[in-house]
């Protein structure tokens, strides 16, 4: 598994090009390419703000938790930073396993996990000021789907 | 000593990425209630509680968490990653 929180862009192709090579057992790889998107139509930029060394360390515990529940043979997560224009990408996730299912459902898990559990917060900026994204009931309502194991272990 | 970081509107609303304190607070919830009494800023982060979240050593935690032990302390918005 490999995890990569970045400023700068990374080749969407190229990542899925080398992801999920060379296993024998791999029958399924799903990838998932997030986009900045520009709801207001008066977007210049979003700022993406980042906790250094909680984001790394929670992301690689929901990556481990999906590779365990779905006996994944592969995942990748790529998370960028900083200062992004409409139309960029974001993150991206891979799964691989031996079926369809798994490979879909964990990348559904870590896409939904990655909403709310990862430490990042985004800023839209346009010419009329600058918003902070609210979170949205429905993001921590979809955990509840996946019975919220690590919020459990995390509820020390 | 203890180092609290904030970020997001909680950082701009305290005006500062992080800070080191001394503290004698038992739990979150009290070092919350010593900054909201040290000046107007900090009352304005943490107007409202169920708006925050807060991280212990960088691991999603509770309001009611004890201190102890506790090395650094994170407060911050509802996430929105992905």
């Amino acid at each position: 598994m490999r995890v990569r929180v970045q400023a700068e862009p990374f080749d969407h192709g190229a990542e899925c090009a080398r992801f999920g090579q060379g296993g024998r057992d791999v029958g399924a790889v799903v990838t998932f390419l997030g986009v900045v998107r520009d709801d207001s139509g008066a977007m210049e930029r979003m700022e993406i703000e980042h906790y250094p060394g909680m984001t790394e360390r929670a992301i690689s515990g929901i990556v481990a938790e999906a590779m365990a529940r779905w006996s994944l043979a592969d995942a990748l997560v790529i998370h960028r930073h900083g200062a992004l224009k409409p139309g960029e990408s974001i993150m991206m996730v891979a799964t691989a396993a031996r079926h369809r299912v798994a490979a879909f459902e964990a990348a559904e898990f870590l896409m939904d996990y990655l909403k709310s559990r990862a430490p990042f917060w985004k800023k839209e900026v346009g010419a009329g000021g600058a918003d902070w994204v609210a979170a949205k009931d429905e993001d921590e309502g979809a955990l509840v789907r996946w019975s919220d194991p690590l919020l459990k272990s995390n509820d020390v | 000593m203890i180092d609290i970081l904030y970020f997001a509107w909680v950082r701009e609303r305290v005006g500062l990425p992080r800070e080191r304190v001394e503290t004698s607070a038992a739990t979150v919830a009290d070092l919350v209630e010593e900054l909201k009494a040290r000046e107007e800023r900090y009352e304005a982060a943490f107007a409202d509680l169920r708006a925050l979240r807060v991280a212990l050593d960088q691991e999603l935690s509770e309001f009611t968490a004890p201190l102890a032990g506790v090395r650094e302390v994170a407060f911050f918005p509802p996430m929105t990653g992905g």
